[in-house]
């Protein structure tokens, strides 16, 4: 859906700066628009999905200065000044254990479930306290591959740990 | 729809005083799951508070625990003293939806969205926490178990922001959070109790069972009497006059009962019975 049709007396454009994959970028928004909409239809950059819209499903998960949030529910004028990431961002090395897993299926949401398992690789300690599970809740697989998944995340969890120590 | 984009309390209380039907916006996980289809929402102005830096950081005081009105569900998550001192923080807010919403969501905002299934305001009013207001005016703080009056109405004023939640430290002899919800994560609750036991009383407060969150007064009172109390059942008549909860898309009135019931006398069990004091 388009946002700029919803709007009746919207206030002139803002003018926004933030970066992007780290780069800089300048774009005129609407004040309605979302960032996930921004993203997608005025920057091109369609590998990060819209599900649900309503902050459930995380398809739509971005890093906003280094945590995973639902692009769907930031208006595109918070991220002004500040780091977004999106899944163009990430090493193809990425997806390398959710193929050996088969932890994906029709593909929907697997954007955002690796951008959520790719930054449990660079915050590992949280697993003192969370389950894999725990971390991943906020992405939900529609064709409920979600053994798939987790096994993915470990593997790849483990893979790293193991890279760590041949490393040293 | 138009937005203020304010880049200090300051400018923002000011900007709030001249147009009070201007929304706060903090993280906007509420706000914005409605945004922009509903009709009365598109002449709507929006104040950001996105940038208000004072605002973020909590504090540790001798006496006191003070979270910001941007301090997020995950700043409290990642803070270790808050998970020794304050354990039910953490636990509820590890049950707000889930990371991407925990990185943004607020307390403050929690408290202002003022839905009766919160999560985070059952634990913040076991705590006996006070809501900090400004406005140009000046300051006000108001004990959070006295800051709803009705169902989405509540002490703030229009040109009020939420600026600091107070919590006071005291030693804790028991503290319970229970969320029952459709499921573990990403699921709102049909009923939510926080227990706290200090030497300043019993606090019971239930989630989802009222058109507020709230204090259970005759809850309580059982609690500081001493009384033996031998089945979930026997709860029933003090759980009457506390909570009204109603047939909902989630839940019903007889089931929020039931649980709410039976989820007290299960984590005070050996209370009930006098096998242990408080």
């Amino acid at each position: 859906m388009s946002v700029h049709s919803a709007i009746r007396n919207p206030q002139s454009a803002i003018s926004v700066t933030f970066t992007l994959n780290a780069s800089p970028v300048t774009v005129e928004i609407d004040p309605a628009d979302r960032l996930l909409d921004t993203l997608r239809y005025r920057l091109g950059l369609t590998g990060t999905k819209e599900g649900c819209g309503e902050g459930e499903c995380g398809a739509c998960t971005v890093y906003l200065d280094g945590l995973p949030v639902n692009s769907c529910l930031i208006p595109t004028y918070q991220v002004r000044d500040r780091s977004v990431e999106t899944i163009e961002s990430l090493d193809p090395g990425a997806l390398e254990a959710f193929e050996r897993c088969g932890a994906t299926q029709c593909g929907a949401c697997t954007p955002g479930v690796v951008m959520t398992a790719w930054w449990l690789h660079g915050h590992a300690d949280l697993l003192r306290t969370h389950t894999i599970r725990e971390v991943m809740a906020g992405n939900l697989c529609r064709c409920t591959g979600y053994d798939g998944i987790v096994d993915a995340v470990a593997d790849s969890l483990a893979e790293k740990a193991g890279k760590g120590k041949e490393e040293t | 729809m138009n937005v203020l984009l304010p880049a200090s309390l300051p400018e923002a209380l000011d900007m709030l005083a001249r147009d009070s039907a201007a929304v706060p916006m903090a993280g906007g996980t509420d706000l914005l799951v409605h945004w922009p289809v509903r009709v009365e929402a598109h002449d709507r102005t929006y104040l950001d508070l996105s940038r208000l830096e004072e605002l973020k950081p909590l504090t540790w005081k001798p006496d006191e625990l003070v979270l910001g009105g941007l301090t997020t569900y995950w700043d409290v998550i990642r803070d270790n003293r808050a998970g020794r001192e304050f354990p039910l923080l953490v636990q509820a807010a590890r049950q707000v939806g889930a990371i991407q919403i925990q990185a943004r969501g607020t307390w403050a905002g929690n408290i202002v969205n003022a839905s009766p299934a919160a999560d985070g305001v059952p634990v913040l009013m076991a705590y006996d926490a006070t809501v900090v207001l400004e406005s140009r005016r000046g300051r006000e703080e108001v004990p959070l178990d006295r800051f709803y009056s009705g169902y989405k109405e509540m002490q703030r004023r229009a040109d009020q922001l939420v600026v600091a939640i107070r919590i006071p430290r005291r030693t804790l002899s028991l503290q319970v959070f229970e969320k029952v919800g459709s499921r573990r994560a990403q699921a709102i609750a049909k009923v939510g109790l926080a227990v706290a036991h200090s030497a300043a009383g019993w606090r019971v407060v239930a989630a989802s069972v009222a058109p507020t969150i709230r204090r259970c007064p005759a809850l309580e009172r059982l609690l500081e009497s001493g009384a033996r109390v031998w089945s979930s059942e026997d709860l029933y008549p003090a759980i009457a006059q506390d909570v009204a909860p109603i047939d909902d898309i989630r839940s019903s009135a007889r089931y929020r009962t039931r649980v709410m019931a039976r989820v007290l006398y299960h984590d005070l069990r050996d209370f009930w019975r006098g096998e242990r004091r408080a």
